[in-house]
Protein backbone atom coordinates (compact mmCIF):
# COMPACT_ATOMS: atom_id res chain seq x y z
CA UNK A 1 0.00 0.00 0.00
CA UNK A 2 3.00 2.24 0.56
CA UNK A 3 3.29 2.65 -3.20
CA UNK A 4 -0.11 4.25 -3.70
CA UNK A 5 -0.08 6.42 -0.57
CA UNK A 6 1.06 9.89 -1.57
CA UNK A 7 3.54 11.34 0.91
CA UNK A 8 2.73 14.78 2.21
CA UNK A 9 6.34 15.97 2.08
CA UNK A 10 6.69 14.94 -1.52
CA UNK A 11 3.42 16.65 -2.42
CA UNK A 12 4.68 19.80 -0.74
CA UNK A 13 8.01 19.81 -2.52
CA UNK A 14 6.45 18.85 -5.82
CA UNK A 15 3.85 21.62 -5.64
CA UNK A 16 6.47 24.17 -4.72
CA UNK A 17 8.98 23.06 -7.32
CA UNK A 18 6.47 22.62 -10.06
CA UNK A 19 4.89 26.02 -9.45
CA UNK A 20 8.32 27.64 -9.59
CA UNK A 21 9.26 25.72 -12.72
CA UNK A 22 5.97 26.62 -14.34
CA UNK A 23 6.47 30.27 -13.50
CA UNK A 24 10.12 30.49 -14.52
CA UNK A 25 9.71 28.53 -17.73
CA UNK A 26 6.56 30.39 -18.74
CA UNK A 27 8.17 33.76 -18.20
CA UNK A 28 11.74 33.20 -19.27
CA UNK A 29 11.65 30.24 -21.63
CA UNK A 30 8.33 29.59 -23.34
CA UNK A 31 7.47 33.21 -23.88
CA UNK A 32 10.64 34.20 -25.75
CA UNK A 33 10.84 30.84 -27.54
CA UNK A 34 7.22 30.85 -28.67
CA UNK A 35 7.42 34.51 -29.59
CA UNK A 36 10.51 34.10 -31.67
CA UNK A 37 9.14 30.96 -33.31
CA UNK A 38 6.00 32.86 -34.19
CA UNK A 39 8.01 35.84 -35.40
CA UNK A 40 10.17 33.61 -37.52
CA UNK A 41 7.14 31.85 -38.94
CA UNK A 42 5.59 35.21 -39.67
CA UNK A 43 8.73 36.47 -41.34
CA UNK A 44 8.96 33.29 -43.41
CA UNK A 45 5.32 33.61 -44.35
CA UNK A 46 5.83 37.26 -45.17
CA UNK A 47 8.85 36.47 -47.28
CA UNK A 48 6.92 33.78 -49.12
CA UNK A 49 4.00 36.11 -49.63
CA UNK A 50 6.32 38.85 -50.81
CA UNK A 51 7.94 36.45 -53.25
CA UNK A 52 4.52 35.42 -54.47
CA UNK A 53 3.53 39.07 -54.82
CA UNK A 54 6.72 39.84 -56.67
CA UNK A 55 6.08 36.93 -58.98
CA UNK A 56 2.55 38.13 -59.59
CA UNK A 57 3.79 41.65 -60.21
CA UNK A 58 6.36 40.37 -62.61
CA UNK A 59 3.69 38.36 -64.39
CA UNK A 60 1.56 41.47 -64.53
CA UNK A 61 4.49 43.48 -65.86
CA UNK A 62 5.19 40.81 -68.40
CA UNK A 63 1.62 40.76 -69.58
CA UNK A 64 1.66 44.56 -69.60
CA UNK A 65 4.77 44.50 -71.72
CA UNK A 66 3.16 41.99 -73.98
CA UNK A 67 0.13 44.21 -74.25
CA UNK A 68 2.26 47.25 -74.97
CA UNK A 69 4.17 45.35 -77.59
CA UNK A 70 0.97 44.17 -79.14
CA UNK A 71 -0.36 47.69 -79.11
CA UNK A 72 2.81 49.03 -80.67
CA UNK A 73 2.64 46.38 -83.33
CA UNK A 74 -0.97 47.27 -84.08
CA UNK A 75 -0.11 50.93 -84.18
CA UNK A 76 2.77 50.30 -86.52
CA UNK A 77 0.53 48.25 -88.77
CA UNK A 78 -2.08 50.97 -88.72
CA UNK A 79 0.53 53.59 -89.52
CA UNK A 80 1.90 51.54 -92.36
CA UNK A 81 -1.58 51.05 -93.70
CA UNK A 82 -2.30 54.73 -93.41
CA UNK A 83 0.92 55.60 -95.16
CA UNK A 84 0.12 53.19 -97.93
CA UNK A 85 -3.31 54.68 -98.32
CA UNK A 86 -1.89 58.13 -98.32
CA UNK A 87 0.64 57.15 -100.96
CA UNK A 88 -2.03 55.65 -103.11
CA UNK A 89 -4.19 58.65 -102.66
CA UNK A 90 -1.36 60.98 -103.55
CA UNK A 91 -0.56 58.93 -106.61
CA UNK A 92 -4.15 58.81 -107.69
CA UNK A 93 -4.61 62.54 -107.12
CA UNK A 94 -1.46 63.23 -109.05
CA UNK A 95 -2.61 60.99 -111.84
CA UNK A 96 -5.96 62.64 -111.92
CA UNK A 97 -4.51 66.13 -111.96
CA UNK A 98 -2.09 65.09 -114.72
CA UNK A 99 -4.99 63.69 -116.73
CA UNK A 100 -6.93 66.89 -116.21
CA UNK A 101 -3.93 68.94 -117.22
CA UNK A 102 -3.41 66.87 -120.33
CA UNK A 103 -7.04 67.08 -121.20
CA UNK A 104 -6.98 70.78 -120.61
CA UNK A 105 -3.89 71.15 -122.80
CA UNK A 106 -5.46 69.08 -125.56
CA UNK A 107 -8.66 71.06 -125.26
CA UNK A 108 -6.81 74.36 -125.41
CA UNK A 109 -4.77 73.04 -128.35
CA UNK A 110 -7.94 72.07 -130.16
CA UNK A 111 -9.37 75.43 -129.36
CA UNK A 112 -6.35 77.23 -130.70
CA UNK A 113 -6.36 75.01 -133.78
CA UNK A 114 -10.02 75.85 -134.31
CA UNK A 115 -9.39 79.51 -133.84
CA UNK A 116 -6.37 79.36 -136.17
CA UNK A 117 -8.49 77.55 -138.75
CA UNK A 118 -11.21 80.16 -138.39
CA UNK A 119 -8.64 82.86 -138.69
CA UNK A 120 -7.15 81.18 -141.73
CA UNK A 121 -10.59 80.81 -143.30
CA UNK A 122 -11.34 84.43 -142.55
CA UNK A 123 -8.00 85.40 -144.07
CA UNK A 124 -8.73 83.20 -147.02
CA UNK A 125 -12.10 84.81 -147.40
CA UNK A 126 -10.56 88.24 -147.29
CA UNK A 127 -7.84 87.22 -149.78
CA UNK A 128 -10.42 85.65 -152.07
CA UNK A 129 -12.42 88.81 -151.89
CA UNK A 130 -9.33 90.89 -152.55
CA UNK A 131 -8.29 88.64 -155.42
CA UNK A 132 -11.78 88.77 -156.79
CA UNK A 133 -11.73 92.52 -156.49
CA UNK A 134 -8.25 92.61 -158.14
CA UNK A 135 -9.42 90.36 -160.86
CA UNK A 136 -12.52 92.34 -161.41
CA UNK A 137 -10.38 95.49 -161.48
CA UNK A 138 -8.05 93.90 -164.12
CA UNK A 139 -11.04 92.81 -166.14
CA UNK A 140 -12.53 96.18 -165.92
CA UNK A 141 -9.19 97.87 -166.92
CA UNK A 142 -8.82 95.86 -170.13
CA UNK A 143 -12.30 96.96 -171.14
CA UNK A 144 -13.08 94.01 -172.99
CA UNK A 145 -15.85 93.89 -175.46
CA UNK A 146 -15.46 90.50 -176.69
CA UNK A 147 -17.30 88.01 -174.94
CA UNK A 148 -15.14 85.12 -175.96
CA UNK A 149 -12.17 87.12 -175.01
CA UNK A 150 -13.73 87.83 -171.73
CA UNK A 151 -14.37 84.32 -171.07
CA UNK A 152 -10.86 83.25 -172.07
CA UNK A 153 -9.54 85.94 -169.79
CA UNK A 154 -11.65 84.81 -166.87
CA UNK A 155 -10.63 81.27 -167.38
CA UNK A 156 -6.99 82.31 -167.71
CA UNK A 157 -7.23 84.22 -164.41
CA UNK A 158 -9.14 81.49 -162.84
CA UNK A 159 -6.31 79.10 -163.72
CA UNK A 160 -3.82 81.41 -162.13
CA UNK A 161 -5.86 81.49 -158.95
CA UNK A 162 -4.90 78.48 -156.99
CA UNK A 163 -6.31 78.08 -153.65
CA UNK A 164 -3.07 78.25 -151.93
CA UNK B 1 -3.83 8.66 -38.58
CA UNK B 2 -2.73 10.17 -35.35
CA UNK B 3 -5.75 8.89 -33.53
CA UNK B 4 -5.34 5.34 -34.74
CA UNK B 5 -1.69 5.37 -33.66
CA UNK B 6 -2.68 6.50 -30.23
CA UNK B 7 -5.29 3.79 -29.95
CA UNK B 8 -2.82 1.14 -30.96
CA UNK B 9 -0.35 2.24 -28.32
CA UNK B 10 -3.02 2.48 -25.72
CA UNK B 11 -3.86 -1.17 -26.10
CA UNK B 12 -0.56 -2.57 -27.28
CA UNK B 13 1.63 -1.49 -24.41
CA UNK B 14 -0.48 -2.72 -21.51
CA UNK B 15 -1.04 -6.00 -23.33
CA UNK B 16 2.65 -6.32 -23.86
CA UNK B 17 3.40 -5.54 -20.23
CA UNK B 18 0.91 -8.14 -19.08
CA UNK B 19 2.50 -10.79 -21.27
CA UNK B 20 5.95 -9.93 -19.98
CA UNK B 21 4.72 -9.93 -16.42
CA UNK B 22 3.21 -13.38 -16.76
CA UNK B 23 6.37 -14.63 -18.39
CA UNK B 24 8.51 -13.14 -15.66
CA UNK B 25 6.35 -14.54 -12.89
CA UNK B 26 6.20 -18.05 -14.32
CA UNK B 27 9.94 -18.06 -14.96
CA UNK B 28 10.62 -17.11 -11.40
CA UNK B 29 8.25 -19.63 -9.96
CA UNK B 30 9.77 -22.30 -12.10
CA UNK B 31 13.25 -21.26 -11.11
CA UNK B 32 12.49 -21.56 -7.43
CA UNK B 33 10.77 -24.90 -7.29
CA UNK B 34 14.07 -26.60 -6.62
CA UNK B 35 14.61 -24.47 -3.55
CA UNK B 36 11.26 -24.79 -1.90
CA UNK B 37 12.90 -25.08 1.50
CA UNK B 38 13.89 -21.44 1.59
CA UNK B 39 11.57 -19.11 3.43
CA UNK B 40 12.48 -16.19 1.19
CA UNK B 41 11.57 -18.02 -1.94
CA UNK B 42 8.11 -18.70 -0.68
CA UNK B 43 7.84 -15.00 -0.17
CA UNK B 44 9.00 -14.39 -3.70
CA UNK B 45 6.45 -16.86 -4.94
CA UNK B 46 3.78 -15.03 -3.07
CA UNK B 47 4.94 -11.91 -4.89
CA UNK B 48 4.65 -13.62 -8.20
CA UNK B 49 1.15 -14.73 -7.55
CA UNK B 50 0.33 -11.16 -6.79
CA UNK B 51 2.20 -9.95 -9.85
CA UNK B 52 0.43 -12.44 -12.01
CA UNK B 53 -2.82 -10.92 -10.88
CA UNK B 54 -1.51 -7.57 -12.14
CA UNK B 55 -2.49 -6.08 -8.88
CA UNK B 56 0.28 -3.73 -8.07
CA UNK B 57 -1.18 -2.68 -4.79
CA UNK B 58 -1.43 -6.22 -3.64
CA UNK B 59 2.06 -6.86 -4.87
CA UNK B 60 3.41 -3.88 -3.04
CA UNK B 61 1.63 -5.01 0.05
CA UNK B 62 2.93 -8.53 -0.23
CA UNK B 63 6.40 -7.18 -0.76
CA UNK B 64 6.21 -4.91 2.18
CA UNK B 65 4.96 -7.54 4.58
CA UNK B 66 7.33 -10.07 3.22
CA UNK B 67 10.27 -7.73 3.45
CA UNK B 68 9.38 -6.94 6.99
CA UNK B 69 9.23 -10.58 7.90
CA UNK B 70 12.63 -11.08 6.36
CA UNK B 71 14.19 -8.14 8.03
CA UNK B 72 12.99 -9.03 11.46
CA UNK B 73 13.60 -12.71 11.06
CA UNK B 74 16.47 -14.47 9.41
CA UNK B 75 18.02 -11.24 8.09
CA UNK B 76 20.22 -11.76 5.01
CA UNK B 77 20.69 -15.37 4.31
CA UNK B 78 23.92 -15.97 2.52
CA UNK B 79 23.51 -16.17 -1.27
CA UNK B 80 19.77 -15.64 -1.34
CA UNK B 81 18.23 -12.83 -3.27
CA UNK B 82 14.94 -11.25 -2.44
CA UNK B 83 13.83 -9.78 -5.75
CA UNK B 84 10.58 -8.37 -4.45
CA UNK B 85 12.25 -6.42 -1.70
CA UNK B 86 14.99 -5.23 -4.02
CA UNK B 87 12.53 -3.98 -6.60
CA UNK B 88 10.30 -2.31 -4.07
CA UNK B 89 13.26 -0.58 -2.49
CA UNK B 90 14.26 0.75 -5.88
CA UNK B 91 10.91 2.10 -6.90
CA UNK B 92 9.96 3.47 -3.50
CA UNK B 93 11.12 6.78 -2.09
CA UNK B 94 14.10 6.80 0.27
CA UNK B 95 15.93 9.11 2.64
CA UNK B 96 19.32 8.33 1.18
CA UNK B 97 20.41 7.89 -2.39
CA UNK B 98 21.87 4.45 -2.77
CA UNK B 99 24.50 4.39 -5.48
CA UNK B 100 26.23 1.02 -5.19
CA UNK B 101 26.99 -1.83 -2.84
CA UNK B 102 30.50 -3.19 -3.03
CA UNK B 103 30.88 -6.27 -0.93
CA UNK B 104 29.31 -5.36 2.39
CA UNK B 105 29.78 -1.60 2.20
CA UNK B 106 27.01 0.58 0.84
CA UNK B 107 27.83 3.72 -1.07
CA UNK B 108 24.99 6.14 -0.69
CA UNK B 109 24.39 9.86 -0.42
CA UNK B 110 22.61 10.81 2.80
CA UNK B 111 19.83 13.32 2.14
CA UNK B 112 18.55 15.96 4.53
CA UNK B 113 15.66 15.08 6.80
CA UNK B 114 13.20 17.84 7.60
CA UNK B 115 10.57 17.07 10.21
CA UNK B 116 7.90 19.42 11.44
CA UNK B 117 6.36 18.39 14.75
CA UNK B 118 5.04 20.01 17.93
CA UNK B 119 8.50 21.04 19.06
CA UNK B 120 9.29 22.84 15.79
CA UNK B 121 11.32 22.17 12.68
CA UNK B 122 14.07 19.54 12.84
CA UNK B 123 16.65 19.43 10.09
CA UNK B 124 19.45 16.87 10.08
CA UNK B 125 21.19 14.44 7.79
CA UNK B 126 19.61 11.05 7.22
CA UNK B 127 23.02 9.50 7.98
CA UNK B 128 22.15 10.08 11.65
CA UNK B 129 19.75 7.16 11.38
CA UNK B 130 22.63 4.82 10.61
CA UNK B 131 20.71 2.99 7.85
CA UNK B 132 17.72 2.42 10.04
CA UNK B 133 19.61 1.12 13.02
CA UNK B 134 19.71 4.24 15.19
CA UNK B 135 17.21 6.55 16.80
CA UNK B 136 17.78 10.29 16.44
CA UNK B 137 15.75 13.13 17.96
CA UNK B 138 12.97 10.68 18.74
CA UNK B 139 12.69 9.34 15.17
CA UNK B 140 14.03 6.34 13.33
CA UNK B 141 13.83 4.80 9.88
CA UNK B 142 11.56 1.85 9.44
CA UNK B 143 11.36 0.33 5.97
CA UNK B 144 12.67 3.57 4.56
CA UNK B 145 9.97 5.61 6.27
CA UNK B 146 10.49 7.91 9.22
CA UNK B 147 8.54 6.87 12.30
CA UNK B 148 8.34 8.47 15.72
CA UNK B 149 9.85 6.48 18.58
CA UNK B 150 8.84 6.51 22.22
CA UNK B 151 11.35 6.94 25.01
CA UNK B 152 11.47 3.18 25.56
CA UNK B 153 12.36 2.50 21.94
CA UNK B 154 8.99 1.27 20.68
CA UNK B 155 7.40 2.84 17.60
CA UNK B 156 4.81 5.49 18.25
CA UNK B 157 2.25 5.49 15.44
CA UNK B 158 0.05 8.12 17.08
CA UNK B 159 2.70 10.84 17.05
CA UNK B 160 1.78 13.69 14.75
CA UNK B 161 4.57 15.05 12.60
CA UNK B 162 5.02 15.99 8.97
CA UNK B 163 7.94 14.69 7.02
CA UNK B 164 9.19 17.42 4.66
CA UNK B 165 12.47 15.65 3.99
CA UNK B 166 14.38 16.07 0.78
CA UNK B 167 13.96 12.45 -0.20
CA UNK B 168 15.48 10.65 -3.13
CA UNK B 169 12.52 11.58 -5.33
CA UNK B 170 12.68 15.23 -4.31
CA UNK B 171 16.41 15.32 -4.98
CA UNK B 172 15.97 13.57 -8.32
CA UNK B 173 13.20 15.97 -9.20
CA UNK B 174 15.47 18.90 -8.31
CA UNK B 175 18.12 17.51 -10.61
CA UNK B 176 15.60 17.06 -13.42
CA UNK B 177 14.26 20.55 -12.84
CA UNK B 178 17.75 21.98 -12.82
CA UNK B 179 18.47 20.28 -16.14
CA UNK B 180 15.13 21.42 -17.52
CA UNK B 181 15.70 25.04 -16.52
CA UNK B 182 19.29 24.98 -17.71
CA UNK B 183 18.41 23.61 -21.15
CA UNK B 184 15.25 25.65 -21.67
CA UNK B 185 16.71 28.94 -20.50
CA UNK B 186 19.75 28.27 -22.66
CA UNK B 187 17.52 27.62 -25.64
CA UNK B 188 15.48 30.73 -24.85
CA UNK B 189 18.65 32.81 -24.66
CA UNK B 190 19.74 31.47 -28.01
CA UNK B 191 16.47 32.68 -29.48
CA UNK B 192 16.79 36.17 -28.09
CA UNK B 193 20.39 36.43 -29.29
CA UNK B 194 19.91 34.97 -32.76
CA UNK B 195 16.57 36.47 -33.59
CA UNK B 196 14.93 35.26 -36.80
CA UNK B 197 17.82 32.93 -37.61
CA UNK B 198 17.48 29.26 -38.39
CA UNK B 199 17.77 27.18 -35.20
CA UNK B 200 20.61 24.73 -34.79
CA UNK B 201 21.82 22.00 -32.49
CA UNK B 202 19.81 21.49 -29.34
CA UNK B 203 17.44 24.26 -30.35
CA UNK B 204 16.29 22.18 -33.28
CA UNK B 205 15.38 19.27 -31.04
CA UNK B 206 13.60 21.41 -28.48
CA UNK B 207 11.91 23.50 -31.11
CA UNK B 208 10.56 20.48 -32.94
CA UNK B 209 9.09 19.20 -29.67
CA UNK B 210 7.64 22.61 -28.85
CA UNK B 211 6.10 22.91 -32.30
CA UNK B 212 4.82 19.34 -32.00
CA UNK B 213 3.08 20.20 -28.72
CA UNK B 214 1.76 23.45 -30.15
CA UNK B 215 0.55 22.19 -33.53
CA UNK B 216 -0.35 18.56 -32.84
CA UNK B 217 -1.53 18.73 -29.24
CA UNK B 218 -2.64 22.21 -28.19
CA UNK B 219 -4.12 23.63 -31.40
CA UNK B 220 -6.34 20.71 -32.42
CA UNK B 221 -7.60 19.86 -28.94
CA UNK B 222 -8.07 23.31 -27.41
CA UNK B 223 -8.96 25.40 -30.42
CA UNK B 224 -8.40 29.11 -30.90
CA UNK B 225 -7.71 29.80 -27.20
CA UNK B 226 -4.73 27.45 -27.11
CA UNK B 227 -2.10 30.12 -26.50
CA UNK B 228 -3.21 30.67 -22.93
CA UNK B 229 -2.55 27.03 -22.01
CA UNK B 230 0.55 26.46 -24.08
CA UNK B 231 3.10 27.39 -21.36
CA UNK B 232 1.52 24.95 -18.92
CA UNK B 233 1.30 22.17 -21.52
CA UNK B 234 4.93 22.64 -22.51
CA UNK B 235 5.98 22.65 -18.87
CA UNK B 236 4.21 19.40 -17.98
CA UNK B 237 5.37 17.76 -21.17
CA UNK B 238 9.03 18.53 -20.60
CA UNK B 239 8.82 18.00 -16.84
CA UNK B 240 7.37 14.53 -17.25
CA UNK B 241 9.61 13.72 -20.20
CA UNK B 242 12.80 14.76 -18.39
CA UNK B 243 11.86 12.89 -15.24
CA UNK B 244 10.88 9.79 -17.22
CA UNK B 245 14.14 9.80 -19.15
CA UNK B 246 16.24 10.43 -16.05
CA UNK B 247 14.39 7.60 -14.35
CA UNK B 248 15.68 5.26 -17.05
CA UNK B 249 19.31 6.18 -16.42
CA UNK B 250 20.48 3.31 -14.24
CA UNK B 251 23.01 5.21 -12.11
CA UNK B 252 23.23 8.51 -10.24
CA UNK B 253 21.77 11.11 -10.93
CA UNK B 254 19.08 9.02 -12.61
CA UNK B 255 17.26 5.92 -11.60
CA UNK B 256 14.81 7.52 -9.22
CA UNK B 257 11.19 6.68 -9.80
CA UNK B 258 9.93 10.28 -9.75
CA UNK B 259 7.08 10.14 -12.25
CA UNK B 260 6.25 6.68 -10.94
CA UNK B 261 5.46 8.17 -7.56
CA UNK B 262 1.82 8.80 -6.89
CA UNK B 263 2.44 12.05 -5.03
CA UNK B 264 4.13 13.57 -8.09
CA UNK B 265 1.44 12.45 -10.50
CA UNK B 266 -1.20 13.58 -8.02
CA UNK B 267 0.16 17.11 -8.00
CA UNK B 268 0.43 17.18 -11.78
CA UNK B 269 -3.12 15.90 -12.15
CA UNK B 270 -4.36 18.46 -9.61
CA UNK B 271 -2.71 21.26 -11.56
CA UNK B 272 -4.53 20.11 -14.69
CA UNK B 273 -7.76 19.77 -12.74
CA UNK B 274 -7.56 23.23 -11.21
CA UNK B 275 -6.59 24.89 -14.48
CA UNK B 276 -9.51 23.11 -16.17
CA UNK B 277 -11.91 24.16 -13.42
CA UNK B 278 -10.78 27.78 -13.25
CA UNK B 279 -11.05 28.14 -17.00
CA UNK B 280 -14.35 26.30 -17.30
CA UNK B 281 -16.84 28.55 -19.08
CA UNK B 282 -20.59 28.68 -18.76
CA UNK B 283 -21.24 25.85 -21.15
CA UNK B 284 -18.66 23.60 -19.44
CA UNK B 285 -20.27 23.94 -16.03
CA UNK B 286 -23.68 23.95 -17.64
CA UNK B 287 -23.01 20.55 -19.14
CA UNK B 288 -22.10 19.22 -15.72
CA UNK B 289 -24.79 20.73 -13.50
CA UNK B 290 -27.57 21.32 -16.02
CA UNK B 291 -27.04 18.77 -18.81
CA UNK B 292 -28.73 20.28 -21.86
CA UNK B 293 -31.19 18.36 -23.96
CA UNK B 294 -32.19 16.09 -21.10
CA UNK B 295 -35.49 16.10 -19.18
CA UNK B 296 -35.08 17.81 -15.82
CA UNK B 297 -36.11 14.65 -13.98
CA UNK B 298 -33.03 12.87 -15.23
CA UNK B 299 -30.72 15.51 -13.77
CA UNK B 300 -30.81 13.70 -10.45
CA UNK B 301 -29.22 10.79 -12.23
CA UNK B 302 -26.97 12.62 -14.66
CA UNK B 303 -25.48 15.35 -12.50
CA UNK B 304 -23.74 12.93 -10.08
CA UNK B 305 -22.43 11.00 -13.09
CA UNK B 306 -21.14 14.19 -14.67
CA UNK B 307 -19.47 15.21 -11.40
CA UNK B 308 -17.85 11.81 -11.07
CA UNK B 309 -16.72 12.10 -14.68
CA UNK B 310 -15.20 15.49 -13.97
CA UNK B 311 -13.33 14.20 -10.91
CA UNK B 312 -12.43 11.02 -12.70
CA UNK B 313 -10.33 12.82 -15.30
CA UNK B 314 -7.48 13.89 -12.98
CA UNK B 315 -7.57 10.52 -11.20
CA UNK B 316 -7.11 8.73 -14.49
CA UNK B 317 -4.25 11.07 -15.38
CA UNK B 318 -2.62 10.42 -12.03
CA UNK B 319 -2.90 6.65 -12.16
CA UNK B 320 -1.95 6.26 -15.81
CA UNK B 321 1.38 8.00 -15.46
CA UNK B 322 2.16 6.44 -12.10
CA UNK B 323 1.32 2.90 -13.18
CA UNK B 324 3.06 3.08 -16.53
CA UNK B 325 6.33 4.37 -15.17
CA UNK B 326 6.31 2.14 -12.10
CA UNK B 327 5.51 -0.90 -14.21
CA UNK B 328 8.40 -0.10 -16.50
CA UNK B 329 10.79 0.16 -13.58
CA UNK B 330 9.49 -3.07 -12.07
CA UNK B 331 9.92 -4.98 -15.30
CA UNK B 332 13.45 -3.81 -15.93
CA UNK B 333 14.46 -4.47 -12.33
CA UNK B 334 12.71 -7.81 -12.51
CA UNK B 335 14.81 -8.90 -15.45
CA UNK B 336 17.96 -7.90 -13.64
CA UNK B 337 16.84 -9.66 -10.48
CA UNK B 338 16.48 -12.83 -12.51
CA UNK B 339 20.25 -12.86 -12.99
CA UNK B 340 20.87 -12.78 -9.26
CA UNK B 341 18.12 -15.19 -8.38
CA UNK B 342 19.52 -17.75 -10.78
CA UNK B 343 23.07 -16.77 -9.87
CA UNK B 344 22.33 -17.57 -6.25
CA UNK B 345 21.24 -21.06 -7.24
CA UNK B 346 24.14 -21.69 -9.56
CA UNK B 347 26.79 -19.30 -10.85
CA UNK B 348 26.72 -20.76 -14.36
CA UNK B 349 22.94 -20.65 -14.49
CA UNK B 350 23.06 -17.00 -13.47
CA UNK B 351 25.58 -16.31 -16.19
CA UNK B 352 23.38 -18.04 -18.75
CA UNK B 353 20.29 -16.22 -17.64
CA UNK B 354 22.15 -12.90 -17.69
CA UNK B 355 22.43 -13.08 -21.50
CA UNK B 356 18.70 -13.47 -21.82
CA UNK B 357 18.05 -10.88 -19.14
CA UNK B 358 20.29 -8.29 -20.70
CA UNK B 359 18.68 -8.88 -24.08
CA UNK B 360 15.22 -8.49 -22.62
CA UNK B 361 16.22 -5.48 -20.55
CA UNK B 362 17.73 -3.78 -23.58
CA UNK B 363 14.53 -4.37 -25.46
CA UNK B 364 12.47 -3.17 -22.50
CA UNK B 365 14.64 -0.10 -22.14
CA UNK B 366 13.91 0.84 -25.73
CA UNK B 367 10.25 0.30 -25.06
CA UNK B 368 10.56 2.40 -21.92
CA UNK B 369 12.17 5.19 -23.92
CA UNK B 370 9.09 5.13 -26.09
CA UNK B 371 6.87 4.99 -23.03
CA UNK B 372 8.77 7.90 -21.46
CA UNK B 373 7.89 10.04 -24.45
CA UNK B 374 4.46 8.55 -24.93
CA UNK B 375 3.31 9.06 -21.34
CA UNK B 376 4.51 12.66 -21.35
CA UNK B 377 2.66 13.10 -24.64
CA UNK B 378 -0.50 11.38 -23.40
CA UNK B 379 -0.55 13.40 -20.18
CA UNK B 380 -0.15 16.61 -22.18
CA UNK B 381 -2.69 15.58 -24.78
CA UNK B 382 -5.33 14.62 -22.21
CA UNK B 383 -4.70 17.81 -20.25
CA UNK B 384 -5.18 19.85 -23.38
CA UNK B 385 -8.33 17.90 -24.24
CA UNK B 386 -9.71 18.74 -20.79
CA UNK B 387 -8.78 22.40 -21.28
CA UNK B 388 -10.41 22.23 -24.68
CA UNK B 389 -13.64 20.94 -23.18
CA UNK B 390 -13.48 23.68 -20.55
CA UNK B 391 -13.15 26.57 -23.00
CA UNK B 392 -15.17 25.15 -25.87
CA UNK B 393 -18.06 27.31 -27.01
CA UNK B 394 -21.29 25.46 -27.69
CA UNK B 395 -23.25 27.35 -30.26
CA UNK B 396 -26.21 25.01 -30.15
CA UNK B 397 -26.95 26.20 -26.61
CA UNK B 398 -29.70 28.55 -27.82
CA UNK B 399 -32.07 25.71 -28.62
CA UNK B 400 -32.32 24.45 -25.09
Amino acid sequence: MELVKPGLGLIFWMTLTFSLVLFILSKFAWKPILNSIREREDSINNALNAAEDARKQMDALKSDNEKLLQQARLERDAMLKEAKEMKEEIISTAKKSADDEARRIVASANESIESAKLKALNELKTQVAELSVDLAEKVLRRKMNDRAEQEAFVNENLKSITLN
Amino acid sequence: MQLSNKKIFRYLIPTFLVILYVGYASLNVYGHEGHADSTQIQGVEANHDAHADHNQEASAHADATHAEANHDGAAHEEGKVDAGKLIMEHIADAHDWHIATIGESHISIPLPVIIKDDSGLKIFSSSRFGHGHEVYEGYKLHEGKIVAVNADGTENHEASFIDFSITKNVAAMFIAVFLLLWIMLGVAKHYTVNKNKAPKGLNNLIESLIIFIRDEVAKPSIGPKYEKFLPYLLTIFFFIFFNNILGLVPFFPGGANVTGNIAITLVLALFTFFITSFNGNKSYWGHIFMPPGVPKGLWILLVPIEIIGMLNKPIVLMIRLFANITAGHIIILGFFSLIFIFGAMNAYLGFGVSILSVAFTTFMSFLELLVAFLQAYVFTLLSSLYFGSAVEEHHHEEHH
